[in-house]
């Protein structure tokens, strides 16, 4: 359990010393869950090089209630509470330009199926090509979002989430399609996915 | 931009010929609904097409197929299939788009039906440079209307596809891209031909109005 004390003394010191720039974004405050480097930590989903767009688009969603999960209603929909527009621009901007590292948690037996899934689908299973959308380097693009590298609980969770309805009132596409996806199709593109760099 | 290790992809390449097989990991705890029904298919279009056929923008931009003339879709799916179109895409449509002869004239008359917005996201500006190129073409470069065979709506007939509402990138990218992944290829003469002349006289900004213009056609 040293790890996990070390770890949270670098949350304490890293959260004490941004706090000498609290004139400046409140980033120590997203540090305590994400991490000082943004890398994601336990049920925190990385931030660090994810799409501007998408975080800008997230922190919104959280504020209207959009993005309903029981990880944002218990987390993040108070701590965005009072969250402005600019200032939430200004977080996604600063996210996004940190440098991600790939989570590497995956099964790494799963991952010539995931990768299988993620360039082509399952045709006869009518699932689409994850790669049309999220890129074939799973980098994303504008407001969607990039998958390279996250942790393998967080992929598999918002998968599994994304087939039980939440999130549906986004409009998005992805209720449909992870509502066909197997729960061994999800485990394979979620380890699949956090060994993309 | 970020990209997958060589030595990530050779592990991923030597997994994989060791012996697992492309595509579903586990056909027997899959949800029910999918499988080779019409409708399933056609929702599975419209997850990447959109739910009511307008388009999408993913990391490519996904054409609108609604109101599409049936006879064009239906020559396009089967163009996927036999590798004449867009071969230079990361992404297998032959593979994506294979349906069988029946289920490809389904998923065509259903899409020919629909009737929604158009996606938007053109630019405004271009539109009148547009108009003026689709109603008269630019005949210093040989460039005919393309009101002439698309109609003056935009809507197509028959293999000539309709462009009214059509997504502006998509557009875009189909022009600019004409005689590499639309052109000689084929092997095969269709209509589509005429278009490679027309494609490689047109300038970046002539394409952009044109696109601009047929988007907003309704």
């Amino acid at each position: 359990m040293n790890f996990v004390k070390l770890i949270f003394m670098i949350l304490i010191i890293g959260g004490w010393t941004s706090g000498l720039h609290a004139d400046e974004l409140a980033i120590r405050n997203c540090a305590w869950c994400h991490g000082t480097s943004a890398q994601g930590y336990m049920t925190a989903p990385r931030l660090a090089g994810q799409r501007y767009e998408y975080l800008e688009k997230q922190l919104l969603n959280f504020k209207n209630h959009t993005r309903d999960n029981p990880f944002s209603m218990q987390y993040m929909w108070d701590a965005v509470a009072y969250l402005d527009p600019q200032t939430a621009r200004d977080l996604a901007l600063y996210f996004s330009t940190l440098p991600p590292k790939p989570a590497n948690d995956g099964d790494w037996n799963l991952v010539p199926v995931g990768k299988a899934i993620y360039d082509g689908g399952i045709p006869q299973e009518n699932v689409v090509a994850c790669t049309a959308c999220h890129g074939p380097a799973a980098e994303g693009v504008r407001e969607i979002p990039r998958l390279g590298g996250l942790s393998y609980a967080y992929l598999k969770r918002r998968l599994d989430q994304w087939g039980e309805g939440f999130h549906a009132a986004a409009q998005l596409p992805m209720p449909f399609i992870a509502g066909k996806l197997s729960p061994a199709d999800i485990e394979a593109l979620a380890s699949y996915l956090s060994f993309v760099r | 931009m970020q990209r997958i290790s060589l030595r990530f992809l050779l592990r991923v390449t030597v997994l994989g010929a060791a012996g697992v097989a492309a595509g579903g990991s586990d056909g027997a705890s899959r949800p029910a609904g999918s499988g080779g029904d019409v409708r399933a298919k056609i929702e599975y279009c419209m997850d990447c097409h959109g739910r009511q056929g307008q388009g999408y923008h993913g990391f490519l931009t996904m054409p609108r197929l609604a109101g599409q003339t049936s006879t064009y879709l239906e020559n396009q799916l089967r163009a996927f299939m036999e590798g004449r179109r867009d071969r230079n895409l990361f992404i297998n449509m032959s593979r994506v788009h294979g349906l069988n002869p029946a289920m490809r004239a389904a998923v065509a008359a259903q899409f020919q039906q629909l009737n929604p917005p158009a996606f938007g996201s053109a630019p405004s500006n271009l539109a009148a440079a547009g108009a003026k190129i689709y109603e008269e073409g630019v005949p210093e470069a040989n460039i005919p209307a393309c009101s002439a065979c698309h109609g003056p709506d935009g809507t197509g007939q028959g293999e000539i596809p309709r462009l009214a509402g059509q997504v502006f990138s998509y557009t875009v990218r189909t022009l600019s891209t004409w005689n590499r992944d639309r052109g000689a290829a084929s092997g095969e003469q269709t209509s589509a031909a005429v278009m490679a002349p027309i494609a490689r006289n047109l300038t970046p900004n002539q394409i952009a109005a044109i696109a601009a213009y047929v988007s907003n056609l309704r």
